[in-house]
């Protein structure tokens, strides 16, 4: 077995939990599959982000400082780690699937000429990889038959490596050429927001069709998910009726979250919803309809009418946080 | 300007899914098939850049079984121009799918190819990505919103990118996939539908193209994923709550 590659991102100059996950999870390859682990660190100013991966165990990181990797960007990206792959008898690389992973990794594969494994969930001893399709409605056994296998994994399926044990830095460099840089990056707006990231959040608060229109989300959905510095979600049939928009979606066509606890209010619970949230750690059903499917997933359903419950809800979270 | 927009045929989103019981792949009967929702998207952008232009060439392509035909259909009824269906039986991964698009673009011409950001069914999100790197060209994942030069010859895209929204720009030609923002696909119309049976589809087999289409990554057992156990149901909002925070532990 050759080497292991983690594709280390960088975020405001250090290492996001992401990259430490993407750590963890190259660590337990190794630990099946044999090899060493190495951590690509890639960027134009990435001393302090390189000081800190070599604090994780690995064997070796690999530090490539370009301008041209200032920001990040598909086809230099691609390009770079396709080099440390080929330079480094690496048989795995690895990444998180975040925005970055999930856009950059197919990219790498495709130029190696290579089959890649997505959101990989478990490891096999054999070497075949766990991962879920139809939108979690299954998990797969997967197999790459290639050399060099290119796997995203799923961050909520792996920890973040712990500090400790010191590794080798290697400053390295790559060649890109005008090929590789065709993009230009042109702005980031970081979302303004006093409320979590749907996707990060540890509470998620969505709301249905039984809401019945926009204007009850701000009435009465939106002091519940405030008073619990949640997120706000909806279904896909709140978005469908306009009540609010798209990127509020929760379900197989919109956002996956998975946060420590998920309260969905006038929510039926078609399949194309639970797709999106069935794996929350604690799911709370408010519904009036007994029969609702939502109910059969969740772990606490109180059948009421949401016009009432929903606001004695808020009093009693701001009651119990005093 | 002529834009290809790659288009998969996935179960409805809303049919539920089984796994068969030895494994081997997911009980397709009654199983109602549409265009990938996310592939919809991508056919709704193209239009509007064609009808913003006044001029252009919508042009559909999708890879796999004959019925994929209907999907076709579909979208040449939602407006686009013309369809090309690539014929084959054989499961495919992203690669075999992306080595076959890039054939097709290499057919075709287009300057800008759009398709959806992932398939419902695989949830790989690798084929786009993967046919820009065999091409050489530049991406733009996960666009929520695309702005074409005036001269037409370069484009700026807004990608949904963890944190925020990033904005990325280059020259065509490029890839382009979606996000859900990016628009409202719209339903064919009486008259889209009319006219589309008299759209041609061409047939291609996969077969004939020259390309290596054996699968790298294969599935070799499907599973159910692990059934959560029923709830309790409660009567108030109180116990709720203190369920919540005594139990559950939760708030």
């Amino acid at each position: 077995m050759g080497n292991i590659l983690v594709f280390a991102e960088i975020q405001k100059g250090g290492l996001p939990k992401s990259s430490l996950i993407t750590i963890q999870a190259g660590k337990e390859a190794a630990s099946k599959l044999g090899g060493d682990v190495l951590v690509a660190v890639l960027g134009s100013d990435i001393e302090a982000a390189t000081q800190e991966a070599a604090g994780y165990g690995a064997a070796k990181v690999l530090a490539v400082s370009d301008a041209a990797l200032e920001h990040y960007l598909a086809d230099a990206y691609a390009a770079a780690l396709e080099q440390l792959v080929q330079a480094n008898q690496v048989t795995m690389l690895v990444a998180t699937s975040t925005a970055i992973g999930k856009d950059l990794l197919p990219r790498v594969a495709a130029r190696l000429g290579v089959g890649m494994a997505s959101d990989v969930v478990e490891f096999n001893d054999d070497g075949t990889l766990q991962r879920p399709m139809y939108a979690g409605n299954t998990v797969a056994t997967v197999a790459l038959a290639d050399d060099i296998k290119v796997v995203s994994v799923r961050s909520t399926a792996f920890d973040a490596a712990q500090p400790g044990g010191q590794s080798a830095v290697e400053q390295t460099s790559v060649s890109l050429d005008a090929d590789a840089t065709k993009m230009q990056f042109v702005s980031f707006n970081e979302t303004q927001s006093d409320r979590p990231n749907l996707t990060e959040a540890s509470i998620v608060v969505s709301g249905g069709r039984g809401l019945k229109s926009g204007e009850n989300f701000t009435t009465y959905l939106e002091p519940l998910v405030d008073e619990l510095s949640a997120a706000m979600g909806a279904s896909r049939a709140a978005v469908d009726a306009g009540f609010v928009p798209n990127d509020l979606q929760v379900g197989q066509t919109g956002k996956v979250v998975a946060p420590d606890l998920y309260i969905a209010v006038g929510i039926s619970g078609a399949i194309q919803h639970l797709a999106g949230m069935k794996d929350s750690k604690i799911i709370v059903a408010v519904n009036k309809d007994p029969d609702a499917p939502i109910f059969n997933v969740a772990d606490y359903g109180l059948v009421a009418d949401l016009f009432k419950a929903v606001p004695e809800l808020t009093e009693a979270v701001k009651k119990a946080k005093a | 300007m002529k834009v290809l927009v790659a288009v998969k045929r996935v179960p409805d989103p809303e049919t539920t899914i089984r796994v068969k019981s030895d494994g081997s792949g997911i009980e397709t009967d009654n199983i109602k098939y549409v265009i990938n929702p996310f592939d919809e998207i991508a056919l709704e952008e193209a239009l509007r850049i064609k009808e913003k232009l006044g001029s252009g060439e919508v042009i559909l392509v999708s890879i796999g079984v004959k019925a994929v035909r209907e999907q076709l259909r579909t979208g040449l009824a939602m407006g686009a121009d013309r369809a090309i269906s690539v014929g084959c039986d054989q499961e495919l991964d992203s690669l075999c799918v992306a080595r076959i698009l890039a054939k097709i673009v290499e057919q075709e011409s287009p300057e800008i190819v759009l398709m959806g950001k992932q398939a419902i069914d695989d949830d790989a999100n690798q084929a786009g990505q993967m046919l820009a790197a065999l091409l050489g060209w530049p991406q733009a994942t996960f666009a929520s919103e695309v702005e074409l030069s005036d001269d037409q010859q370069s484009v700026k895209v807004t990608r949904e990118v963890d944190g925020g929204l990033e904005t990325v720009g280059f020259a065509l030609p490029g890839i382009i996939t979606s996000d859900l923002r990016l628009n409202e696909p719209r339903y064919a119309s009486l008259p889209g539908i009319m006219k589309a049976r008299k759209k041609e589809i061409k047939e291609i087999a996969a077969a004939d193209l020259g390309v290596d289409i054996t699968p790298r990554l294969t599935v070799q057992t499907l599973e159910p994923p692990t059934k959560k156990e029923g709830g309790k149901k409660v009567e108030t909002v109180a116990e709720l709550i203190t369920l919540l925070h005594d139990e559950a532990k939760v708030i």
